[in-house]
């Protein structure tokens, strides 16, 4: 079967790529009406029971960083920094948390060294 | 789905605040066994496409919008130990930078968003691995059915949640279906996202997904001449 590989390194900047792309360009055409349950909360009448939230006022709040200006700006800024941010975040936790070495690739390693040098 | 401060009273919150923090401690445990220095790297690339996936609201209905809650994709790209802590990561990173989902209702949120569709859609897809073939191609149609299952019961959590600690007196049964109603529309988004991104990950190195492990030890495992179709 035709299998084409990439290299671990490629895979990993495209998929960056595409969370970048996505959360910083295509975000602002998002459906902007409300969410199933923000819809659900009004049509029965209880979304007057939200409070106001704590970090509102923060300088991403509501995924706008209202420091520049321009609405497809401010947004897709927020975006490429929420990336970052849980790229670092869940990056460095599962970084922290693996396993060293390749224990489970031990017999296929050199192969997957090759693909990864690539 | 975010739920804000004041849909659930605060014994509720602190309950389910303390099933979050179990939850991720049993995740942080687990997740050791599905990262290795070949995987890990994946764990936090799929923490960052949930998130840019979730800002990107899809029509469901008429003045309704949906989004990817995402836990059976990363339990499926990189285990529902590792998918726990992706997801929760999310969460976290939303309700402190972004005020969406609030700060009382994290724990909620993990629960319904992360946990709940990582467990339903890690058990849905295994359920279908076992009775579908052992191929490559049919690993991105189960993730998608078992994304697809996994929001309508996340809706009903919250109404079983809002039976539990809800701050407004409302019929359940009301609530209970519209909050279906609308996430099964939800969950065709969900199912449709998931198999679109596990089948671009499958076609290009399968042997990274977390989800195709056993069909490709199987392939593995048979003996075939070499160069020939699987």
């Amino acid at each position: 079967m035709s299998r084409r590989r990439v290299g671990t390194g490629v895979l990993a900047a495209g998929m960056l790529l595409v969370a970048l792309v996505l959360a910083g360009f295509v975000s602002f055409y998002a459906d902007s009406d409300p969410d199933g349950l923000t819809k659900v909360s009004q049509d029965q009448g209880f979304a007057e029971t939200e409070k106001d939230h704590a970090t509102g006022d923060g300088p991403f709040a509501g995924y706008s960083a209202d420091f520049v200006g321009g609405d497809r700006l401010s947004g897709g800024l927020a975006g490429v920094v929420g990336v970052v941010v849980v790229l670092a975040l869940a990056g460095g936790l599962a970084f922290v948390v693996r396993r060293r070495g390749h224990a489970e690739t031990a017999a296929n390693g050199s192969a997957d060294e090759r693909v990864d040098a690539a | 789905m975010h739920v804000p401060d004041g849909f659930l009273d605060a014994p509720t919150s602190v309950g389910t605040g303390v099933v979050a923090v179990a939850a991720v401690a049993v995740a942080l445990r687990g997740a050791r066994r599905e990262l290795d220095d070949r995987t890990a790297p994946l764990a936090g690339l799929v923490a960052a496409f949930v998130f840019a996936v979730q800002m990107l609201n899809f029509p469901v209905a008429s003045g309704t919008s949906g989004h990817l809650m995402g836990g059976a994709l990363a339990a499926v790209l990189v285990g529902p130990y590792t998918a726990v802590l992706c997801t929760s990561t999310v969460f976290i990173v939303q309700a402190l930078l972004f005020a969406d989902g609030g700060i009382t209702a994290l724990g909620t949120n993990i629960v319904l968003m992360g946990l709940t569709t990582t467990l339903v859609g890690w058990v849905v897809f295994r359920a279908l691995q076992t009775v579908l073939p052992k191929r490559l191609s049919t690993v991105a149609p189960a993730a998608g059915v078992a994304a697809f299952v996994s929001v309508p019961v996340a809706a009903l959590l919250f109404v079983a949640l809002y039976a539990i600690g809800g701050t407004a007196d409302l019929s359940l049964s009301t609530l209970a279906t519209a909050m279906v109603g609308v996430h099964v529309l939800i969950g065709i988004g969900e199912g449709v996202i998931t198999a679109l991104a596990v089948a671009s990950i499958v076609a290009v190195r399968p042997d990274l997904v977390y989800g195709a492990r056993r069909v490709m030890a199987v392939r593995e495992l048979e003996v075939r001449p070499s160069g020939a179709a699987a």
